[in-house]
């Protein structure tokens, strides 16, 4: 039984890390998809369209995503922790989740009838853990939000 | 309503301000969710449970912050902005404030 206890958590980690890879993998590949179908959608942050664009209509679109790291990538972080420095397994989830937020945003504008996004904000709040222990399920929450315009002309 | 989280509404003019509006609510997350939140949490990736209720959370927190807005007669809100905290166990404050303003 002891044996048993002591097995469990390489048989997690290596399941958590086999996994994670597969199901980044095929989120990368769908993203890529999804960003070339919503290319016609142009984001920019600036504040305010340039002044000879000739705006007919416009309304906030918003995109989120809630994203959790895998078990495997949590327990390398925390041993990278203990020596600092850069903390190479969180990153690629949070610009997968970042470029997920601004494709959903770009999906709604698309949909409906906008071809421009200004003033795009990208925010990250970490969620609170279900347990007290500060176990439990933990997320980070990425949301993407700009204001949709369309033009009067599509000359622009 | 128009809202947008620019200065000014684009293509409109601004011709009078209300002053602030805000709308919020706090959410929590289901127990069943929860579950699955929490083994989705092994493998990683997206949790789709919270995704969905906190895009719906944000869209209550905006209903209610343009009842504010309508009621003091606007029929615009700019400069529109998000908060998110985590007031307690397990839950989650949504947050949306904006001037309201009329335009034309």
């Amino acid at each position: 039984m002891e044996f048993l206890s002591l097995l469990i958590t390489p048989v997690m980690l290596l399941g958590a890390w086999i996994s994670g890879s597969v199901l980044e993998r095929r989120h990368l590949n769908n993203l890529r998809l999804l960003e070339s179908g919503s290319r016609g959608v142009l984001a920019i942050t600036v504040e305010d369209h340039p002044p000879n664009w000739d705006v007919e209509d416009c309304e906030l679109v918003m995109g989120n995503v809630v994203i959790s790291q895998d078990y495997f990538k949590r327990v390398a972080a925390s041993v990278k922790g203990i020596f600092g420095g850069n903390i190479r397994v969180f990153e690629p989830l949070l610009v997968r989740a970042r470029r997920e937020a601004l494709v959903r945003m770009k999906g709604v504008a698309h949909a409906r009838g906008y071809d421009t996004i200004i003033n795009v904000r990208i925010e990250t709040s970490r969620l609170a853990n279900s347990r007290r222990d500060g176990k439990g399920t933990a997320g980070v929450e990425i949301l993407a939000f700009g204001t949709a315009i369309s033009l009067r002309d599509s000359t622009v | 309503m128009i809202i947008s989280n620019t200065q000014e509404i684009p293509g409109k003019t601004i011709i009078e301000f209300f002053g602030v509006v805000s709308g919020s609510t706090v959410r929590a997350k289901h127990i069943g969710r929860d579950i699955a939140a929490g083994l989705k949490n092994v493998v990683g990736g997206e949790l789709a449970g919270y995704t969905e209720l906190l895009s719906e959370a944000r869209g209550e927190a905006i209903r209610r912050m343009s009842y504010q807005a309508e009621s003091m007669g606007a029929n615009a809100i700019v400069n529109v902005r998000f908060a998110t905290s985590s007031v307690a166990q397990g839950a989650a404050e949504l947050f949306a404030y904006g001037t309201a303003v009329k335009v034309e």
